[in-house]
This record gives structure tokens, C-alpha cells and sequence, in this order.
């Protein structure tokens, strides 16, 4: 009884319950992704404005040597990944399929690509504004999906006060195993990351959670929490979308953010655990973010496998290192199955937010034929933010753009939890961004 | 614009998706009626079986002359027609002549659904629309019961099967009540293994309370239906009925009597489940039933009529409109 009311206790109402295949990669250990010949650095792959370029085609460029600074505030730095010669500034393809603003870098590929960098300036001299700072010159951005730059998130109003700091472990996205990797293979640098955030918020708990299907990754954290620090290990129930930071608050804290705020408002902080595993290797060794881990993936995929990539890497040389994609692939993701991004071309470079190249086949990509909604009900006891998503997709539908507003349209966070469970094949999610992307009047994610 | 690598799909994400379909549900559907209409074939005589085979007809035969031609062929195989169709006939008596049950498939799909806008878009259950228009129009037809058949007589039939069109039916000596009708107008109660395996006299499909529950149980698990409504209306109606029964167990029947006889159990788990005509929240669903429980209840006992679950159903789902605007789900985040 006891150990049922904990397991209700950790998690959050509705969502569903997909397949996890996560078994082909969760095993693997993580190897380096040797390098190439070419890198595509977009200058817009964080949320904000784009960085700026420093530095011109021709010139030369060390591994770790910074290319573009912040363009403004919100909005970070860019490293080149590996040493060599700017071969130009242009329009390169982002993976959504359009051109962006990118640098192109031609490697050396007879240079050592080790890592010359200053020394990082020792984090417990800092305060919380120095960190800022700091962190706006590493290019580091929060790795669970939105890419919003770290320093961003630290930035904090007057007033507030951090309470507990919490890494994100939860990895929902079925296939996706590179968190969990970081978890099992680096725990004392994801506590090293902890302690240091942990100290300079001056928060009071620290708290790790961890969907419950990651065992080993419990096991060895737990293990390894330094007695007498305040960190603790929060295993949770399997379920998606136990990753959403919303989700995971209520699951791990039992609060609801009110609907407008932040979760900073109520003294709460959240990265995802390899962000501060890139931070605690900064403060470490001094290394900017320019590597990332990457699951490769997927029935579409000879060998799968959980990698460090370098930025910047085509998704093409990705694809090969892995033996290559095979015959009946027919779709190319990257990020996870539920919320992931369709790549249009394979020229498109790994950016900060890549967790997942996943290669799908027929089986995943047949749609089945969509009929009328039956009002079944199962897209509204799906939604984990408790919206009627056959009420907005049928809004979306209308191009009702006034009423779906009032619907909430704003709170969707595209988890995709409502198009998983509608047995009539209605596109929900899809619809929603749609109507989304058009109100904003821009482009959407393509 | 967009520029594709050829071999590659760009379709967004999810790429996930749960197995169950719309179609996969009616499959079901009509799956877990099938026993019961076979015990029904069996109770009632060769003559259920046209009386059922009548009223898909009329449903399947309106379904597709009102498709546009290009969406035949498809909405013949996607069930809805079919389970109409079967859902009426399973509420008719044996008895029934048979352009009456064809005629009552006919307004079913015609009146019940189509002239909604079809599949998703009807206010109330179509095959019961199609039955409250029978029993409005040939009162005396709907509510002759006869005798079972059971076994020896399987192959006669009943003469007034074939009664032509707008004649009056001759009906002989086979006539009796329903236990419904015998509690509500001789205050008899029926023996509670008779109504649980169907030796009782009462519409094709509502007799044999064994294979409604099993057929029941059997989408509940499959998460074909919402539990809630089923669990709702069958515990508000025993509950209702077992405080009546507490009262004065003389005049009001026992809350299982209240269970196993007539349609409440067809109804709970084959029509008031119905999802186009039932609530879409958890909390709306759990209104809806209780509210066909309470009702079915009261139109039994205090109403005019023996039976009361056609117009418990039919009441609630015009009210659901009213229960979905008031249930809707709470976003997140807001009190
Ligand atoms: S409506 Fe939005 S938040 Fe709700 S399930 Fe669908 S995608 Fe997720
Ligand atoms: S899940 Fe699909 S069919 Fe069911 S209510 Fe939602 S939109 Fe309609």
C-alpha cells in the first residue's frame, strides 16, 4: 500500500503509456564520433536572437576557440568544434529543411583537435551574476528540448529565491537513451554540477529524478550522494510526458505552477542533467559546449548506437558512422518519436538540441486513414495539461483563431499525447501547431 | 520552401501512435454482440434472425444510398451501419413484422445519424431513435411479446413476421408479458436464474444477462468503452433501487431483479457507452450515467411504461451537450 501511494505520489495525471524501445541503445556505452571533414554551425540554434559572427571565411580556428558571440541578451555564444579554416558564411540547411544563416568549418584533419582553452575561473569565487556571465560565453543552452540559454534561466528577478534545484533525468522520449548514458557513465560529474549550481543558488534541496526505467542510473547516484549534502534521488513513475518540466514539478513536489508563471516564481530551478553535466565540464576543464550526445536509433538504423558528436557534424556522416540507414527507412527524425523534428535533408548539421537521430520505417510512418472524431474522449484523458484537444483541433480545423485562444491553446505544449491516443487518426498535435505557428504569423518548426 | 532529400518523408511528429482504431472498436463492438445474438436466435426461434437481419438491412441500405458514391464501399465495411443495424434488432420483440424492423433501420442511420452530418456529429443514439420511433408508431406491435422457442421450435416462425406492409399483424395465441411488465402490472417477480441466462420472454438481445455482462466485461478490458458508464448507470440503478426496495419490499423489486431485467444491461454496456452520444470528460461521463440510472429507475417504477431505459438513455443524451459545457477539463495550472 505504501509502496503504491509513493508511486502515485511521484507523478502527474493523464498522459499515456507509449512502447519505450530504448533496449537497442541503453546498453551501449557511449563511443566518440571521429571527426569529419566538414562542420555547419547555425547561428540561430538556441531560442532568442542569433549570435553574431566573429570571425571570417579563410581564417583559421581552434577546437574550443569561440566563432559568434551573443547577438543579444538572451541569446549565447558559439564554438567551433573542431580546428581548422572557415570555409564561408552562408545559407546552410537547417534540419527542418530550410536555410539558415550557418558558419561552415573545413577540419584539419591532420591537427591533434585538442582542446586549447583558458582556464576556467574557479566557480566558488563566483556569485550567481558572475555565473551568468560566465555561462553566456560557453554557449551552453538547456539541453531537454527548448534550448534556452542556460544563463537565461539563472538570471533571476529581484526577489526571488531558489529553493530546490532540480536535474531532470526523466528521458520520457521513447528510443532516446544519451541521458540516461550521462547518468550511468559521468555520476560524479552530474553531482560535481549539482553541487556547484546547488551552492550557487544557495538553494536547500537538490533533488534528481529519474523514470524508474532507469535503474542503474539510480543505483549509481544514489551510491555516490556525498553524506550530509541535501541531493537526493527521486525515482518516478514511467509515463510521458514525465520529462515536461511542468510534469516533472508536480511529480516531484506536488505543485501545480499556476497558469502564466514560471517555476522560478515559486523557488524552483530545472535543467536537464546532461546541461549540468556540460556545466560542471566547463567549470572542470574549461570547455565550451561544442560535443554532444547524440542516440542513434531506430528500425531504420544498422547499428544503433549512443554518441558524442561534435557540433556541427551532417547528420549524412552521423548516419554513416552507424552503418548507414537502410533500404526501407522512409523518415529521419531528430529528437525523440513524439515531439522530434522530420529532417528534410541529411546535409543538415547535429545543432545543441539534437538528442536523438532516429530513422523510422513504413511500420512507424503509415498514418492510418483518418475518420470523423467520435468523441471518445481518450485525446482529453491523455492530456497532461488537461486542455480538450478535440475541441482544438476541430478550432484549428475551423481556423477559429479568436475561440482557440480561449480554449488555451497558449498552455499546449505539444507533447503530442492527444494525436498518440485518438483512435480515429485525427492529427491533433499537428493541427494545434499549425494554428499556433499561423497566429504568430511565422514560419513554423517545418 | 522546402528542400526534401527524395528518399525521405517529412512528416511531423508523433510518429507513435496506440493500436486501437475507430474501425478496430466497432469490429469489437459487433465481436461481443455476437453471443448474444446467437442466444437470441436460439431463445426466440429462427424468426429473431430475420427480425435482426431486417433491421441491418434497412441500416446498411440507407447508410449507402445517402454515401456519396466515392465513400461506399468504405463506409459499408467501416461497422457503423452494421452495428446500428444490430443494436436495433437486438431491442425489437421476435415478433415484429419485418418491413417494421426494416423501416425502423431505415430511420435509425436516416433520421438517428445522417441527417446530423453522419459519424460523430448525431445528438442521440441512432439505433435507439430508431426503436422510440417504433414503439411511437406501432405501439401495439412493439410490446407483443411472445413465447421462447427455445430449441424444439426453432424452425416455425412467427406468422406475424410476415404481416405486409400496413396491414394490422395477426398475432395468435403466443403472446405473454416480459418480467417487467409482470412486476409493474401483477407485482410478480421473476426467478433471478431465469433472467440471469434469458429463459424469459423480452427483445431479442436483452434477455441473457450472462452474455451481456461477459460480451460487457470483454470491451471494458479491451478499453473499447468507458468503464465509467456501464459501472454508473448500473450502480446508481441498483443503488436507487435498493433504497425503494429497502423502503417497502412488497411493492419494489430487489435492486438485481432491477439489473437483470429488461434492457438495462444492453443499454449500460452497448448503447449509453455510445461515445458520439455520451460525454467526453471522465467527470461528464460519471454525471451522464448516473443520471440514465436514476432516471431508468423512475420511469420503471413511477413512470407509465414497464421499461424505462430507452428514454433514460435518449433524455441524458440530449442533455449531454449541457453536462460537456459545464465538465470541461480543468487547465492545468488553474484553479
Ligand atoms: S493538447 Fe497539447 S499538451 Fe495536450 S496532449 Fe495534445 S499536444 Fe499535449
Ligand atoms: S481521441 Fe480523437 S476521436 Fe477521441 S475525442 Fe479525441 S479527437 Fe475525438
Amino acid at each position: 500500500m505504501l509502496a503504491l501511494s509513493t508511486l502515485f505520489k511521484h507523478s502527474f495525471s493523464h498522459g499515456i503509456h507509449p512502447d519505450e524501445y530504448k533496449d537497442q541503445t541503453a546498453a551501449l556505452p557511449t563511443q566518440r564520433m571521429p571527426f569529419v571533414e566538414r562542420y555547419i554551425l547555425p547561428l540561430h540554434q538556441h531560442l532568442g536572437a542569433p549570435s553574431k559572427p566573429l570571425v571570417e571565411a579563410g581564417q583559421q580556428v581552434r577546437r574550443g576557440q569561440v566563432i559568434a558571440g551573443p547577438g543579444a541578451f538572451v541569446s549565447t555564444s558559439l564554438h567551433s568544434p573542431v580546428s581548422g579554416r572557415v570555409k564561408a558564411i552562408g545559407q546552410r540547411r537547417f534540419p527542418g529543411g530550410r536555410y539558415e544563416q550557418a558558419i561552415e568549418i573545413e577540419a584539419d584533419l591532420y591537427a591533434t583537435q585538442r582542446l586549447e582553452v583558458d582556464r576556467p575561473p574557479d566557480w566558488r569565487g563566483l556569485s550567481l551574476d558572475d555565473f551568468v556571465s560566465v555561462m553566456q560565453g560557453t554557449g551552453i543552452v538547456g539541453l531537454g528540448g527548448a534550448s534556452l540559454p542556460v544563463h537565461v534561466k539563472y538570471s533571476l528577478r529581484k526577489g526571488v529565491k531558489i529553493k530546490h534545484l532540480i536535474a531532470n533525468g526523466a528521458e520520457c522520449e521513447p528510443y532516446l537513451t544519451n541521458d540516461h548514458r550521462v547518468m550511468v557513465e559521468r555520476p560524479a560529474a552530474l553531482l560535481k554540477g549539482i553541487e556547484i549550481l546547488h551552492t550557487l543558488l544557495g538553494a536547500e534541496k537538490s533533488i534528481i529524478g529519474i523514470e524508474l526505467n532507469k535503474p542503474d542510473a539510480i543505483a549509481s547516484l544514489g551510491e555516490r550522494i556525498p553524506s550530509g549534502q541535501p541531493f537526493r534521488v527521486a525515482p518516478l513513475r514511467v509515463k510521458y510526458p514525465q520529462g515536461d518540466s511542468k510534469m516533472m514539478i508536480k511529480s516531484l513536489l506536488n505543485i501545480e505552477i499556476p497558469k502564466g508563471l514560471h517555476a522560478a516564481d515559486l523557488g524552483i530551478i530545472m535543467n536537464n542533467v546532461s546541461t549540468i553535466v556540460a556545466i560542471a565540464d566547463y567549470f572542470d576543464t574549461g570547455m565550451p559546449y561544442i560535443d554532444r550526445m547524440v542516440t542513434v536509433s531506430g528500425p531504420g538504423i544498422e547499428y544503433p548506437a549512443n554518441l558524442i558528436v561534435p557540433l556541427g557534424t551532417p547528420v549524412r556522416e552521423v548516419l554513416r558512422f552507424c552503418g548507414g540507414l537502410k533500404a526501407e527507412t522512409k523518415e529521419v527524425l531528430m529528437g525523440g518519436p513524439m515531439m522530434g523534428t522530420p529532417i528534410a535533408s541529411l546535409d543538415a548539421p547535429i545543432i545543441k538540441s539534437s538528442s536523438g537521430i532516429l530513422a523510422f520505417t513504413a511500420q512507424q510512418t503509415a498514418r492510418p486513414k483518418e475518420v470523423p472524431c467520435i468523441r471518445c474522449g481518450r485525446c482529453v484523458e491523455a492530456c497532461p495539461y488537461f486542455l480538450n484537444p478535440s475541441k482544438l483541433a476541430r478550432l484549428a480545423k475551423a481556423r477559429q483563431f479568436d475561440k482557440i485562444k480561449q480554449a488555451n491553446v497558449a498552455e499546449c505544449v505539444e507533447c503530442g499525447s492527444c494525436t498518440y491516443s485518438c483512435p480515429s487518426g485525427i492529427p491533433i498535435v499537428q493541427l494545434i501547431r499549425g494554428a499556433k505557428s499561423e497566429m504568430r504569423g511565422k514560419r513554423g518548426k517545418a | 520552401m522546402q528542400y526534401k532529400d527524395p528518399r525521405l518523408l517529412v512528416q511531423p511528429s508523433p510518429l507513435l501512435k496506440q493500436q486501437m482504431t475507430t474501425h478496430q472498436t466497432m469490429r469489437d463492438l459487433l465481436f461481443a454482440l455476437l453471443p448474444v445474438t446467437f442466444a437470441g436466435i436460439w431463445l426466440f426461434g429462427f424468426s429473431a434472425l430475420l427480425v435482426i437481419l431486417a433491421s441491418i438491412l434497412g441500416a446498411v441500405a440507407t447508410e449507402w444510398l445517402f454515401s456519396p458514391a466515392e465513400q461506399r464501399a468504405a463506409r459499408l465495411v467501416d461497422g457503423s451501419g452494421v452495428l446500428t443495424g444490430l443494436l436495433l434488432g437486438l431491442t425489437l420483440p421476435p415478433a415484429l413484422p419485418l418491413w417494421m424492423a426494416f423501416l425502423g433501420g431505415v430511420v435509425s442511420v436516416g433520421i438517428g445519424k445522417l441527417i446530423w452530418g453522419g459519424l460523430g456529429q448525431n445528438l442521440f443514439n441512432p439505433a435507439l431513435v430508431g426503436r422510440a420511433f417504433l414503439l411511437a408508431t406501432f405501439p401495439n406491435a412493439m410490446t407483443t411479446w411472445s413465447t421462447q422457442a427455445s430449441g424444439e421450435g426453432f424452425f416455425q416462425w412467427y406468422p406475424s413476421n410476415f404481416a405486409l406492409p400496413f396491414m394490422q399483424p395477426h398475432y395468435d395465441a403466443v403472446s405473454t408479458a416480459t418480467p417487467l411488465g409482470l412486476m409493474k402490472f401483477e407485482q410478480q417477480s421473476t426467478a433471478l436464474p431465469d433472467l440471469v441466462l434469458g429463459n424469459t420472454a423480452g427483445c431479442i438481445g436483452e434477455t441473457s444477462g450472462l452474455l451481456l455482462l461477459a460480451g460487457g466485461v470483454f470491451l471494458v478490458l479491451r478499453r473499447d468503452i468507458d468503464w465509467r458508464i456501464p459501472a454508473g448507470v448500473l450502480l446508481s440503478a441498483a443503488i436507487f433501487s435498493g433504497v425503494l426496495y429497502a423502503i417497502d419490499t412488497s411493492h419494489y423489486p430487489d435492486p438485481l431483479f432491477t439489473l437483470f431485467s429488461g434492457g438495462l444491461l444492453l443499454a449500460a454496456f452497448y448503447m449509453a457507452t455510445d461515445p458520439v452520444t455520451s460525454p467526453l470528460t471522465p467527470r461528464g461521463a460519471w454525471i451522464f450515467a448516473v443520471g440514465i440510472g436514476l432516471l431508468v429507475v423512475l420511469i420503471r417504477i413511477f413512470g407509465g411504461f414497464p421499461e424505462g431505459v430507452m428514454y433514460a438513455i435518449l433524455l441524458m443524451n440530449a442533455a449531454t451537450p449541457l453536462i460537456d459545457r459545464y465538465t470541461q477539463p480543468r487547465v492545468f495550472g488553474k484553479e
